[in-house]
């Protein structure tokens, strides 16, 4: 597949529906500016409402935006309907032609696109290859599984050798098990293309697991771009932090700071965290403090009361009191380490480097 | 804070598809020229008379005192078939739904199911005239009684409540299975009888759908012309009398207003049973069944209900049956004996029935078509697409349903004879072939649309999404997936039309011409004239073309249609 590779680009994108109970008018993705690089994996995460889905119809061309333009390439596609776009999409549904068998599904854009038959049969016959779906041409849509379908839908979205790949949920039909195996191939079917890749979901682990960049939406705006590991150990703001991965909050003022050691007071308890040059002595800081970054000890760290204590197997998970602040943690391989029970009071402990502030 | 760009760029995305905007211009054009247009003609002729606006030809209609007693009487009709037909219906539904019933009981309601389908409209009047009528086989013969009068209110109530109730009954089936178990279960676990369960959980469920059945019949009820044209005698309802005002006595701006006044009822009818009970209807009744239902067993329940509803299903086949015998008796009335072929000879001989049955059949058979294909272009248009005009689409083809075909014969009378808007452009089509296929393709359309829309909602929205993302215009997705998906409701809708048109009557009677005979006219007719045998063979010959047709259309749904290779392979 020699063709260029192209990115997307969005500027000041805004969509304004209609809440059809109240009448009133809202802002579903709003002043919204991304830049896709060529050949990259983005993922648009966030919760339901968000205005993911919206963002990625409107990159099809499915609905259009009230505001801000949309380019592909360098070119402006804004006036473009989706027929005359050149993306393709995979549904969440599958959106399979029920009346076709595999190898017409695959072919349909082919034939609208004119090419002479044995291309046609030359380049299904190769990407049903890639899709490991060889020998299923003559199967209905119906006789395949979930898998198997979401497959013939990806293998007819790469036949017609888009620029852009959009998904759409593609894979919250499926079973947890399934789910996990599809996400790897749809990434290494990416990488082995080469194509850029624009993929919705509400699966922050699917999102990790996935993509090149992240990017977290949280009520029609973009809340964080970023790779995996940026955003999970770097979040901007709570809402990035609580929705990539388990978060606790510690809060508390900075009472002083040496080169890069900044102490803060939470809850009575002198904490050293990571500083930075934007702390102010006094004012309060949020510590995103992630489960697996801490563990429980007789002394040193923050003063704590354990209000649960379960096995988990591979680990042994706690809720713990710091003051009146909740804090859950996961005790990774527990099976030669102290376990506390729930009454216990003891010391939470994290090093200075493994907590974010805010 | 909505900004214009939105809407410019769906505009523009629609002005790209040169395909779309024909087909929505055309459609427009259509949809305002044959039902807009003919009902605002009716307004305007009613309301301005030679010194421009007045009232004054209501006021003159409303002189008129066989006209006022026909409101009266329309509605008292309406009223207590709505009823009738909806506990009738309701009956029937809650025994094939409830009640353990066996084989051959299943197979009446199954019979009873299918007749509204395949009926003429005025089959049953001419069975209850020749069963119970002056000369009744059941009044006279049997009874011994001679003064039996079978015309008036209660003719048209009997005909008219066995006409519409089975259509009652596919609407209550349809509500009753939709009613999850559970519920009553619930209930009966707590400790209700089971009529406590139907009185206070069943019952407020149906309570919608029980409205609306009763408003649609209603609706059907007044709208209906062919039974109180043959059984009301001198007991006359609005659609005759306004078929009267204009055969008879020539006033067609009378007529006009009347059909002004019978169209508001109807639209005031249909506008309560769309906006407020259709919705609730659907709102209580949401998600399917999540396990079968426990039927009663209970023998004294069972027996007699099934009994009860097994011999009105027998009564109403019976009607039925009644209509060919009837085309065979020697002399009505009088001689039954021997059975006897000749009218069927005599339609054909001395009646020009041929020609009856090319003209109705060649019409029909050009209306089907283009009546199937443009509702479900309709449907495909407001299901499945977004732009300005849907709104309109969808609520002027569904405005029809409420339109009696006699309003519409009149507005098509003072719309077209004169050309449009008097001025003679367009008359050419009055009188002509082409105006019947017309009426035939508006009368049948809404009917199509509606079941084309509930096909289609059934279809993910993203299959269409995923083709036109793949690069197929408008016309290839609508060719290469929509239709190809809704195959089945394409069929049924071609067969529906078919029939709808060879059987019609409201309409066309009032714009028939001489040079086309048409079967239903012809029926009418001899009814009128008393020549019953002749009308009876001409209806059971058309009975049997309209049964031929939904056998025809069964068979190839069978054969070619798409849920069946889908369903297959499972």
């Amino acid at each position: 597949m020699a063709k260029e590779k192209k990115g997307v680009r969005l500027e000041h994108i805004s969509k304004i529906y209609k809440d059809p109970k109240t009448g009133k008018e809202f802002y579903a993705v709003k002043d919204t500016s991304l830049n896709i690089e060529p050949g990259t994996f983005v993922t648009l995460l966030g919760p339901s409402g968000c205005g993911k889905t919206t963002t990625l119809r409107m990159i099809a061309g499915f609905e259009s935006p009230d505001e801000g333009e949309i380019y592909l390439g360098d070119q402006a596609i804004n006036e473009l309907t989706p027929n005359k776009r050149d993306t393709a999409m995979v549904f969440q549904s599958y959106a399979l032609l029920p009346h076709y068998n595999i190898y017409d599904n695959v072919a349909y854009g082919l034939k609208l696109r004119k090419f002479p038959k044995d291309v046609i049969k030359e380049k299904v016959t190769r990407i049903l290859k890639l899709v490991e779906l060889e020998g299923m041409e003559s199967r209905m849509t119906n006789q395949l599984s979930g898998g198997q379908q979401q497959r013939v839908a990806l293998a007819r979205a790469l036949v017609i050798e888009p620029s852009v790949l959009l998904f759409d949920e593609p894979l919250s039909n499926l079973d947890a098990k399934l789910r996990v195996q599809m996400r790897t191939e749809i990434r290494r079917i990416q990488q082995e293309v080469g194509i850029t890749a624009i993929y919705v979901t509400h699966d922050q682990s699917e999102a990790m697991a996935i993509s090149d960049k992240i990017i977290i939406m949280d009520r029609g705006v973009v809340a964080q771009m970023g790779t995996p590991q940026e955003i999970y150990y770097h979040p901007v703001n709570e809402f990035v932090a609580d929705f990539i991965g388990e978060a606790n909050f510690l809060r508390g003022p900075m009472v002083s700071h040496e080169d890069d050691v900044a102490i803060l007071d939470i809850e009575g308890n002198k904490t050293k965290v990571e500083y930075n040059k934007k702390m102010k002595e006094g004012e309060t800081y949020t510590v995103v403090l992630r489960p697996e970054a801490a563990t429980l000890a007789d002394k040193g760290g923050l003063k704590c009361k354990v209000v649960l204590s379960c096995f988990m197997g591979s680990y042994q998970n706690y809720h713990v009191m710091v003051g009146n602040t909740l804090v859950k943690l996961e005790e990774k391989n527990p099976k030669n380490k102290k376990i506390y029970n729930v009454g216990d009071e003891c010391h939470l402990v994290f090093d200075a480097k493994s907590v974010h502030v805010l | 804070m909505a900004t214009a760009q939105g809407a410019r760029l769906e505009r523009k995305k629609l002005l790209a598809d040169p395909i779309m905007v024909t087909t929505i211009v055309l459609l427009i054009t259509f949809l305002t020229l044959f039902i807009l247009y003919p009902l605002a003609i009716l307004l305007v002729d009613s309301f301005v008379g030679d010194g421009g606006f007045s009232f004054s030809v209501f006021k003159r209609v409303f002189q008129i005192p066989t006209f006022t007693k026909a409101i009266t009487n329309t509605l008292k009709v309406g009223f207590v078939v709505g009823i009738i037909a909806t506990a009738v219906g309701l009956l029937f539904a809650y025994v094939e739904i409830y009640v353990r019933i066996n084989k051959f009981a299943g197979g009446l309601f199954k019979v009873v199911s299918m007749l509204p389908v395949v009926s003429p409209p005025f089959v049953l009047s001419l069975s209850v005239i020749m069963l119970f009528g002056k000369s009744g086989i059941i009044t006279r013969f049997l009874l011994g009684i001679y003064d039996h009068s079978v015309y008036g209110f209660w003719g048209i109530v009997i005909v008219q409540s066995l006409t519409f109730f089975p259509v009652c009954y596919m609407m209550f089936r349809g509500l009753l299975k939709n009613i999850d178990p559970s519920l009553e279960e619930a209930a009966r676990d707590m400790g209700a009888s089971r009529m406590k369960v139907f009185t206070s959980v069943t019952l407020p469920l149906l309570l919608p759908g029980i409205g609306n059945a009763f408003l649609v019949t209603f609706i059907e009820s007044i709208a209906d012309f062919a039974n109180p044209m043959i059984i009301g005698g001198s007991y006359d309802t609005l659609a005759t009398t306004i078929y009267l005002q204009i055969t008879g006595a020539y006033d067609k701006a009378g007529a006009a207003a009347m059909a002004v006044v019978l169209l508001c009822i109807t639209l005031a009818m249909f506008a309560v049973q769309k906006y407020v009970l259709e919705k609730k209807s659907t709102a209580t009744l949401t998600g399917k069944a999540s396990r079968g239902r426990m039927l009663i067993e209970d023998k004294s329940v069972r027996i007699p209900l099934t009994a009860i509803c097994s011999l009105g299903a027998l009564f109403v086949i019976l009607m039925y049956i009644c209509v060919p015998i009837g085309a065979m008796f020697p002399t009505w009335g009088y001689k039954f004996f021997p059975l006897t072929f000749k009218w069927f000879g005599q339609v054909f001989t001395k009646y020009k029935g041929f020609k009856a049955f090319k003209d109705s059949f060649v019409l029909s058979l050009i209306a089907a078509p283009i009546t199937a294909l443009l509702s479900m272009i309709i449907s495909y248009l407001v299901v499945k697409r977004k732009f300005k005009a849907k709104g309109f689409i969808e609520a002027v083809s569904m405005l029809a349903m409420a339109v009696p075909g006699t309003v519409l014969g009149v507005g098509y009378i003072r719309g077209f004879s004169g050309g449009i808007f008097h001025t003679g452009f367009m008359q050419g089509i009055y009188g002509t072939g082409l105006i019947l296929i017309i009426v035939f393709v508006i009368r049948s359309l809404p009917t199509g649309t509606r079941s084309g829309i509930a096909a289609l909602r059934q279809i993910d929205k993203s299959i269409e999404e995923s083709a036109y993302d793949m690069g197929a215009d408008s016309l290839k997705v609508f060719t290469t997936v929509t239709l190809p998906l809704i195959k089945d409701s394409f069929l049924s809708g071609l067969v529906t039309a078919f029939v709808r048109s060879i059987t019609a009557i409201s309409a066309i009677i009032l714009l028939v011409t001489p040079s086309y005979l048409l079967i239903t006219v012809q029926i009418n007719e001899f009814a009128e004239k008393g020549a019953y045998g002749i009308a009876c063979a001409f209806a059971t010959i058309l009975i049997i073309i309209t049964y031929g047709a939904v056998t025809i259309m069964n068979l190839v749904i069978k054969r070619f249609g798409t849920s069946k290779a889908i369903k297959e392979v499972d």
